[in-house]
């Protein structure tokens, strides 16, 4: 996994209080890892923190699983 | 009880009647202060007498980016935002049939607008710490209604429906959102009122007598404190029983 994918596994483990090994690029916060509508923002917010970067609306909207967020900001960074 | 030691409150309208009293009342719970308000000189003085862990944080709340740019001021001056007190307000009364767009928009704007977006300013830190305070002051009348108020009592009422549904929203991260609802409080603005009004008045008030600042900004801390952590969306009346709702 590259240092991104780490990063950002390690803000969903920390903020959703999942196991590791589910956080799998093809998880869904929402479906697989029980993210609800607030936290998906808050995990948002702290992707934007963690790397220095923004991510407006509309982007934020496409970022369903640990992979779109991974892609997202590894474009961005 | 409701002890805000190590607490940061941002108080809007610090510089009116109420406002300075209720940040005198967080103060006085322990809690580091930011004052806001468009006159610098009355809250400088309130800053002074308050001294230590009292700042002070001109807005203009008419003017958008001057209220975007509050919370992240009051975050630098205090280090912390765990409590807002969105206690700033104006009126231009007149009866609807003569009130221009201008009376109507301005209102809403400082009113309702600008504590919708401080109380948006807030959230982040709020959020990340798992524990945060907004307190909205309202007004009976945003319930009753009151003639030549159509703007005010909008505002108002629109800010009760606001705390309510921010309140859900973020109930789940340790954030609480409530309304205080003063009555007839004695200030600046009541002192006007000759004693044929005031006799009015205090006619329609069971407790037979104007409020004091002071009882609001009780009111405002208790619900700032960690005693109040389970009451959100509430919207608390202290108007002496001159409507019970």
């Amino acid at each position: 996994m590259s240092d991104i994918a780490d990063r950002v596994k390690k803000i969903v483990v920390e903020h959703l209080g999942v196991e590791e090994d589910k956080v799998t690029e093809s998880a869904s916060f929402i479906d697989d890892l029980g993210a609800d509508s607030l936290d998906t923002v808050e995990l948002v917010m702290a992707f934007e923190e963690e790397f220095g970067i923004e991510i407006p609306d509309d982007a934020a909207e496409n970022i369903q699983t640990v992979g779109d967020a991974v892609k997202f900001i590894t474009e961005a960074a | 009880m409701f002890d805000l030691k190590g607490k940061s409150a941002l108080v809007t309208g610090a510089s009116g009647g109420i406002g300075a009293e209720i940040a005198r009342a967080l103060h006085a719970g322990g809690a580091v202060v930011a004052l806001s308000g468009t006159r610098v000189e009355p809250l400088e003085a309130l800053a002074a007498e308050l001294g230590e862990g009292a700042h002070v944080c001109p807005a203009n709340l008419s003017d958008p980016e001057s209220v975007e740019a509050l919370p992240k001021a009051a975050l630098a001056a205090m280090g912390g935002l765990d409590i807002l007190v969105n206690n700033a307000g104006i009126t231009r009364d007149g009866l609807a049939m003569r009130m221009s767009d201008d009376d109507w928009q301005s209102v809403i704007d400082v009113n309702l607008t600008a504590a919708f977006r401080l109380m948006r300013g807030c959230l982040r830190p709020m959020m990340k710490a798992r524990w945060g305070r907004m307190i909205n002051i309202t007004s009976i009348v945003g319930q009753t209604g009151n003639p030549g108020q159509v703007n005010y009592a909008a505002a108002k009422a629109g800010l009760v429906g606001a705390s309510k549904s921010l309140a859900q929203e973020v109930a789940s991260r340790g954030v609480t959102v409530n309304c205080v609802a003063p009555g007839f409080i004695a200030t600046a603005m009541t002192d006007k009122l000759n004693d044929e009004q005031k006799a009015g008045l205090l006619s329609g008030i069971p407790a037979g007598r104007m409020g004091a600042p002071e009882e609001i900004a009780a009111a405002v801390r208790y619900l700032a404190s960690p005693e109040a952590g389970y009451v959100t969306g509430a919207v608390l009346h202290v108007n002496g029983g001159m409507a019970m709702i």
